[in-house]
């Protein structure tokens, strides 16, 4: 069980001034499955999201993600080399294409770092020299795949901005497979799509976990999508986590119905105004 | 009409308009990638200017000056090296220590910089102005009227041949190469960029290498153009090179190119028909007259505000 591990959070705690955001989380992700991280608005799966992608520096806990050379603490790793040698690539709520350039270009930004290794920092790609125009084909020839994946291939010389939304949400997570992930953390990829697209997107995820082998983490408050596709559910209420197992364990959770539906609010309140509330329902 | 006279002048305004031109990138690159005016950018160039004719110097000591396309090359190469560690020194100390901070910060952190540099310089050169030998000479007599020859100097045809290499060597960097690529995204999403493993500081290290090495060249063609430089040339070359790019449309790299050839022409013919004192008053008149009317500039896009 060990050595399927891909992500280990331990004891994440995220402090904003006196705000706690996320408070002693510890959690896995495994390879090959898709983890999906629900709760209530506010619940701090995002700054979850934002501590792995080395935009926060968690206050304490230890992040290791299980690459395939070896473990990686991603607390210590600058931000702009996480998703480098398959580390972790992440999409946002927001749709974050670089809407000036085509849809192809948005692929091979992705993979930068490879063309730029194969470049010698450009000089070779100025003048067009033979290891470059070999990795620069190659890196076209990846983003043609996951163009054929997400079913863009036509308008691969598009401008990303002029796709309509759902495209561009799928462009988004082929932008983010094009970095040769071994984690790919999705937030909220399912916000705004029809039940088309949504059930397409489904398929995509699934495809992801089971052809290309990347685990998946997943913010999610469609809760069809995480019931259909998660393989684990990892549930937050106030920056702590209040359930862990799969969906079906979850869902009957009572800790996790009490955060998304509330306490029973009549037992709370004092018995003279439940009195009153109870005699004259229609006052005011 | 004296198509003669108007000839000339158009020559000599393609001249200025090119070095303009080559200024203006390296503020119209720095503003698309991190969107603020690098107003030390008139500087880097004076020094661009200064390394040129030091390293002829040093040429002419060691006797070598007698070779005169070895001392060009050597005269560019040293003066593009050295400017460039000048561009980079400037952003990684003025700059990116402020990234985060609000945009005035950076402005007046610019502004502090541009006067540092100059000081530098006039003590550490003198403020006396230097001159510099004419290198180039000669031309041709293009055309021969009654009281007026036509002539295009062989500086002038090094300086528009150089600048129009430069531009298109340039143009493919950025729209080719997989660094062009990096600015770009830069340019639209930084945080995004850094995500997909883009190193963002590096990247916009490179730019202002790139501006920097851009504005010595101008630099080292003013020197030999006009055969004197002194520690104050920075100031107005700099903020006409910044009117080119804002007439360009700042952060459009055609533009700047555009912009600077306008600006040129306009001064030259300014200078030519009207009145040689108010050339400049033209051309930041024409700086008004765009921040007003076409703030956006020639070939820039209108920031359209999204509801």
């Amino acid at each position: 069980m060990t050595d399927n591990k891909l992500l280990e959070v331990e004891h994440l705690t995220m402090r904003f001034g006196g705000l706690v955001a996320i408070d002693n989380l510890s959690f896995n992700a495994n390879k090959r499955e898709i983890t999906a991280i629900i709760g209530p608005n506010g619940a701090g799966k995002t700054t979850v999201f934002n501590c792995l992608t080395g935009f926060y520096v968690p206050t304490e806990g230890r992040l290791t993600l299980h690459a395939e050379d070896g473990p990686r603490l991603l607390e210590r790793t600058e931000g702009f080399r996480i998703p480098r040698n398959n580390g972790v690539a992440r999409t946002f709520q927001n749709i974050r294409l670089f809407t000036g350039m085509t849809v192809l270009e948005n692929l091979i930004v992705a993979q930068h770092n490879r063309l730029m290794e194969a470049s010698a920092f450009s000089i070779a790609g100025l003048f067009n020299l033979g290891s470059y125009a070999k990795a620069e084909k190659e890196a076209v020839e990846k983003a043609k795949f996951w163009l054929e994946k997400v079913g863009l291939y036509e308008q691969a010389d598009w401008n990303a901005g002029n796709l309509p939304y759902g495209s561009q949400r799928r462009l988004e997570i082929a932008r983010a497979m094009c970095t040769d992930p071994s984690l790919l953390c999705l937030d909220e990829p399912a916000a705004g799509l029809n039940p088309r697209e949504s059930a397409e997107l489904n398929i995509l995820l699934q495809s992801i976990r089971d052809d290309q082998g990347v685990g998946c983490l997943l913010i999610e408050h469609d809760m069809s999508v995480v019931m259909q596709i998660s393989d684990h559910v990892v549930v937050l209420d106030y920056g702590k986590k209040i359930a862990d197992g799969d969906p079906e364990a979850v869902k009957n959770d009572p800790a996790v119905i009490r955060a998304y539906l509330g306490e029973e609010e009549d037992d709370e309140l004092p018995p003279e105004v439940a009195a009153d509330l109870h005699l004259d329902p229609k006052a005011h | 009409m004296d198509w003669a006279y108007f000839l000339q002048q158009l020559i000599n305004g393609l001249t200025l308009g090119a070095i303009y031109g080559l200024i203006a990138i390296g503020y119209t690159m720095v503003y698309g990638i991190i969107g603020m005016i690098n107003f030390a950018h008139g500087e880097i160039y004076m020094i661009g200017a200064f390394h040129s004719l030091i390293t002829f110097l040093i040429c002419q000591a060691a006797g070598i000056s007698g070779i005169l396309p070895l001392t060009l090359l050597l005269m560019l190469f040293v003066s593009m090296v050295l400017t460039s560690i000048y561009g980079w020194g400037v952003e990684r100390v003025a700059y990116r220590p402020l990234r985060g901070s609000f945009r005035l910060a950076a402005l007046i952190s610019a502004i502090g910089m541009s006067i540092f540099l100059q000081n530098f310089v006039q003590i550490s050169q003198g403020a006396r102005v230097k001159p510099m030998q004419p290198l180039v000479e000669g031309g041709i007599t293009l055309m021969e009227s009654a009281n007026f020859d036509v002539q295009l100097s062989y500086m002038q045809i090094v300086i528009i041949v150089l600048t129009f290499v430069l531009m298109v060597v340039f143009s493919l960097l950025i729209a080719k190469t997989s660094l062009g690529r990096a600015q770009r995204a830069c340019e639209q999403d930084r945080t995004m960029a850094g995500l997909l493993g883009v190193n963002v500081d590096r990247t916009i290290s490179t730019t202002f290498v790139m501006g920097a090495a851009l504005a010595s060249v101008a630099g080292m063609m003013v020197t030999l153009y006009y055969g004197v430089i002194d520690f104050y040339i920075g100031f107005l070359a700099g903020v006409k090179a910044f009117t080119a790019a804002v007439l360009g449309g700042i952060g459009s790299l055609p533009g700047a190119m555009l912009g600077g050839l306008l600006i040129g022409l306009i001064e030259a013919f300014w200078s030519g028909y009207l009145t040689i004192e108010y050339k400049d008053v033209a051309t930041f008149g024409i700086l008004v007259l765009v921040l007003i009317f076409r703030p956006w500039g020639l070939l820039g896009k209108p920031e359209v505000e999204k509801v």
